[in-house]
């Protein structure tokens, strides 16, 4: 028997490839040489700037290579776009967070970039075993990531809390694919979609099996009610690591989603419409109240990534290519203030995270009056308020679901929005109207975090006042629907 | 003797991934819930295995290998962390690991 | 038909007949003496009655934990060996760069000094 290689494209993963050398390279130069580790963070920067550029090469026909294990279209090209800001952007608010907290190695860095290749594995997967592999290499990163200040006892507990519970939902979407693999006979997702409208034997298990991938990329999302570990594991990780694991990893598990549920799911369109709209009404709103009652802002913008997790939600359960599109750009509109936010927690909390409450914001107009103009700018974002970007997102997404039909799901969403606002605002009183009895200094933002914040404030008016462009760009991403 | 059957290789997978979901909700010992959690792992691959031999597709193989070389990295990782964390506290016990509390 | 496994019988015919001999031959030939160590049941090298409660080094788990890793790897290595030669240069690079890979983890954790006993 002749074994014929596949055709094999390159140029679809030259974003990864890159990631990889420079991830290998920088764990190589930790240990060769001394004298780099100051420049470790930028080396990182140049991978993720040089990968970006790949990643934004047009590609001309949407096709699957790697023998069909892999999709090189402009949905997973859009993804990686957004992975690999998020990434650019932790890489730059961590670079003085690393130094003043003893973390400054090349394993750190190495790891954000790896977890990053995991995600666009996640999101470029047209196969089954791709998207498991992307899975795991995103969240076996993000395990040590989360306990990498191993001498604070809140990270150890996060990183243990998020690799069981990781673990546990790993197991779930691994079975899943399991009973579709051994109902279909395919592990390719548009043929399993090819195989289940020739035959449609076994329908409960293969029910069943949607039900447990779902549960599992739940898990990845923090999706209630697979959201336990998401305050815990938020609060303890270091900050930066919270800020890349409430952005880019949420991204690809809905990319992930999308893709198998559109894909290859199209038989149950019926049942997981439903299964979503559920999840996402019980998202918007646990994530909502219980980010009312919180003192510590980490655990309070942990809730409130969970619910900005079940608006994007109310889009994937629109199931209309307008719902992908809002999606999307909800996303890339996301990672950039809510990654803002956290760039500027890490420098109000000072090394080791002495305080994270919100009173660590108190009076802060006062000492920083422009990074208290930037926080606030994000939190309007955040809470919805137009002419930010995170209004258009909403806004969109709304439309969306109001379009294909889901007009109480969008009642709820609005009312949501609405209890969002009000802890949001709480911080930005804090700012500008209370007196922080201790009488801080004014902190001080080093060069990368200032051009994180600048490029972050930027894109958020950009993408508040100019949505047209990118949801076009958004559009043309499309899954074929 | 009853011939084997790919419903034999099912229901021993169900059962040990129902074994394993069960000790990972109600044991205490970290080590243990790890344990449990790769018997979810495991009883996964049994399956995927069984359905590839059935179907006479080469496709799950390649998918166990995969899956049994992760459930090697993540074991690592997860001991590591397991070591970290009693180094620091001196306990595997869940319900005492509790710092975070909301 | 049968004639394709008698390399395997004379494998474990030859196999069996050396550790039977060697058996025979120590039991033959070989001093006896007796002392207690000696009497103990046999446990790898390792005493089979100590406190449970003595510590050992963290070595062990992070020599353990790397050879997990590594170990498991030798997965891959296994179909492609049974086909290289057809998978011919391709094939073959592409394990260079699996090994390459590796490799670099074998330098790191090398440097890293985790393969350092003491």
């Amino acid at each position: 028997m002749d074994i014929v290689i596949p055709s094999i494209s390159f140029s679809a993963i030259m974003p990864e490839l890159v990631l990889l050398a420079v991830g290998i390279l920088i764990l190589l130069l930790d240990v060769f040489s001394e004298k780099h580790s100051g420049k470790l963070a930028y080396i990182a920067v140049g991978g993720v700037a040089t990968a970006l550029f790949f990643a934004m090469t047009p590609i001309t026909d949407p096709s699957t290579t790697f023998a069909g294990l892999y999709s090189a279209d402009r949905f997973t090209q859009f993804f990686k776009v957004i992975f690999l800001i998020g990434t650019g952007l932790t890489l730059l608010i961590s670079e003085k967070y690393a130094k003043e907290n003893n973390i400054n190695h090349g394993e750190y860095y190495s790891l954000i970039l790896f977890a990053t290749v995991g995600m666009m594995f996640m999101a470029g997967g047209a196969d089954l075993i791709t998207i498991f592999m992307g899975v795991e290499l995103m969240s076996i990163c993000l395990y040590i990531l989360a306990g990498y200040t191993r001498a604070r006892m809140a990270s150890n507990e996060a990183s243990m809390k998020y690799f069981l519970l990781g673990a546990f939902a790993s197991g779930f979407l691994l079975y899943g694919m399991g009973l579709i693999y051994g109902i279909t006979g395919q592990t390719k997702l548009v043929k399993i979609a090819g195989a289940i409208s020739a035959n449609s034997d076994n329908m409960m298990v293969l029910v069943i099996g949607a039900g447990l991938m779902i549960v599992g990329f739940a898990f990845k999302l923090a999706a209630v009610p697979f959201h336990q570990w998401t305050p815990d594991v938020y609060q303890g990780a270091p900050i930066p690591v919270t800020a890349f694991m409430s952005s880019g990893p949420k991204a690809a598990a809905l990319a992930a989603i999308l893709r198998v549920l559109v894909e290859a799911m199209n038989f149950i369109q019926v049942d997981w419409i439903m299964w979503v709209s559920v999840l996402a009404i019980m998202t918007m709103t646990v994530g909502n109240i219980a980010a009312l009652v919180q003192s510590d802002i980490k655990r309070m913008l942990a809730f409130s990534s969970i619910s900005h997790a079940g608006y994007a939600l109310v889009g994937v359960s629109a199931a209309t290519s307008d719902g992908v599109s809002a999606v999307m750009f909800y996303m890339l509109v996301y990672t950039f203030m809510n990654i803002a936010a956290f760039g500027i927690l890490a420098l109000v909390a000072k090394a080791n995270e002495q305080n994270t409450s919100i009173d660590a914001f108190k009076g802060l107009f006062r000492t920083n009056p422009v990074l208290a103009a930037v926080m606030t700018i994000m939190l309007f974002s955040l809470a919805g308020i137009p002419p930010m970007g995170g209004f258009m997102a909403k806004f969109y997404i709304f439309m969306s679901a109001v379009n294909a039909g889901h007009l109480g799901l969008v009642l709820v969403a609005v009312i949501n929005s609405a209890i969002g606002a009000y802890y949001y605002i709480k911080v930005i009183v804090a700012i500008y109207f209370q007196e922080n009895p201790e009488k801080p200094e004014p902190v001080k933002a080093g060069p990368s975090l200032v051009f994180a914040l600048l490029v972050s404030v930027i894109a958020v008016f950009v993408l508040g006042l100019m949505p047209d462009c990118y949801l076009t760009i958004a559009g043309k991403a499309l899954l074929p629907f | 003797m009853a011939e084997l059957t790919l419903n034999h290789y099912l229901i021993l997978s169900g059962v040990l991934f129902s074994i394993g979901v069960i000790g990972v909700l109600t044991r205490r010992n970290v080590i243990v819930v790890y344990m449990c959690i790769e018997l979810m792992f495991n009883a996964a691959n049994l399956m995927i295995i069984a359905f590839s031999n059935s179907l006479g597709d080469m496709t799950g193989h390649v998918f166990v290998f995969m899956v049994m070389a992760v459930a090697a990295a993540e074991a690592a990782v997860g001991l590591a962390i397991i070591i970290a964390l009693y180094r620091n506290k001196k306990t595997v016990d869940v319900d005492e690991v509790n710092l975070l509390k909301g | 038909m049968l004639n394709q496994y008698l390399p395997i019988i004379v494998m474990i015919v030859a196999a069996a007949g050396t550790a039977i001999g060697m058996i025979v031959a120590t039991t033959l030939i070989g001093p006896k003496k007796s002392f207690p160590d000696k009497d103990e049941p046999f446990e790898c090298g390792v005493s089979p009655v100590h406190n449970p409660k003595s510590r050992f080094s963290i070595s062990f788990y992070v020599i353990a934990m790397l050879f997990i890793i590594f170990d498991i790897e030798a997965v891959f290595l296994f179909p492609w060996a049974v086909i290289f030669q057809k998978l011919g240069m391709f094939g073959f690079i592409e394990m260079l760069l699996f090994i390459f890979v590796l490799a670099v983890g074998l330098v790191y954790v090398w440097r890293k000094g985790a393969l350092e006993w003491e």
